[in-house]
């Protein structure tokens, strides 16, 4: 983008937004491994934490996100995520339970660890899923876009 | 469940607001006031389905609706006109007679459906209940909702997983990463753009 320097219009958007990215980001990671006892869980995350992504692209310019987040990640980020969860469903094959039949991670334990972890592993999967998916489709659309214009804003 | 509460003052509100935005869509001819008013729906909804108590319905429609999805239309807006055409009047009865009769047949299946907050309806009772009653044992966990996205219903959840998937590689396979798979130049108000290599061409 040309209006990289610091005489760009867009000052306090780009002020404010480098102290809200971080948050964001912040509050994603809250909104996953919190999702067992508050609403939310690896979706929400996934989608909130792609928004910082596409808001930093938005102020920054898309040629700046896509350094600080190649898009050769967000592809193997994408399929990572289906990955970690049928990998997790696999796991518990191997232990000798059912399709994604968590206990059979702890199948002793009395206060259901093993569901709590697979559960954890599954949402760590969708998370990886989503948020991958969310910024590619962003990349691959904002891509063939013109820049911003002043007066659009 | 008798009298108006407050609740009930708020959803009826929600609603009427909801009518509104949508009435405004249709009205309006700027595509930018149209994405926006469609983010405001989504908000408006998130908001309702919290006052609902469906809280992780409600977190995932104010991200997904009102976050990504306003700022996808506003890209694909981007790479059209900011306006959009009129419509002629003999073009709008065809759609006007789906609306209409489609509206109605809602209207006959509102007498099947079960009463607002109705304890003994369909997704109340049966394995709903078993949901609920069960996961204080099997599970543990606080939120039940988590419990049976992730565990119970973990299949489906790896289904929806696949989709999201499948939708990024959709478009990946289509534009590529960088927007530029096929060579398909946009021409935002008539002028020509594109990626920056092919410009002088």
């Amino acid at each position: 983008m040309s209006n990289q320097n610091s005489q760009s219009p867009h000052i306090i958007l780009r002020v404010v937004s480098k102290i809200l990215i971080p948050l964001i980001a912040l509050f994603a990671l809250y909104v996953h491994f919190h999702g067992d006892y508050g609403p939310g869980g690896g979706f929400q995350a996934g989608v909130i934490f792609a928004s910082a992504i596409i808001l930093y692209a938005l102020i920054f310019g898309l040629e700046e996100a896509k350094r600080a987040v190649p898009p050769s990640w967000v592809r193997i980020c994408m399929s990572l995520g289906v990955l970690v969860y049928g990998g997790t469903g696999v796991a518990t094959w191997i232990l000798g339970g059912e399709f994604l039949n968590f206990t059979s991670f702890a199948p002793d334990s009395t206060h259901a660890a093993g569901q709590h972890w697979g559960i954890l592993a599954v949402e760590l999967g969708v998370l990886f899923a989503v948020t991958g998916a969310m910024v590619a489709i962003f990349y691959a659309f904002g891509s063939r876009e013109p820049d911003l214009k002043d007066e659009d804003w | 469940m008798g009298g108006i509460t407050p609740t009930l003052f708020l959803d009826m509100g929600l609603l009427a607001m909801l009518v509104v935005v949508a009435m405004a869509v249709v009205r309006l001819r700027s595509l930018f006031a149209i994405v926006m008013l469609q983010g405001v729906y989504s908000l408006l909804s998130a908001a309702w389905f919290v006052s609902l108590d469906a809280v992780d319905v409600a977190f995932t429609e104010a991200a997904v609706g009102a976050g990504i999805s306003t700022v996808l239309m506003l890209g694909a807006m981007l790479l059209t006109e900011r306006e959009a055409k009129p419509v002629p009047l003999q073009k709008q009865l065809g759609p006007l007679f789906v609306v209409c009769i489609v509206g109605l047949a809602m209207f006959y299946a509102v007498g099947d459906m079960p009463a607002f907050g109705d304890a003994l309806s369909p997704a109340n009772s049966y394995v709903g209940a078993d949901y609920i009653a069960a996961t204080k044992n099997e599970i543990i966990l606080p939120n039940v909702v988590t419990a049976v996205l992730a565990s119970y219903r973990s299949f489906d959840t790896f289904g929806e997983v696949v989709v999201v998937y499948m939708a990024g590689l959709g478009i990946l396979l289509l534009l590529g990463l960088n927007g530029n798979a096929g060579k398909w130049r946009a021409k935002p108000n008539g002028q020509n753009v594109g990626d920056k290599k092919g410009e002088q061409s």
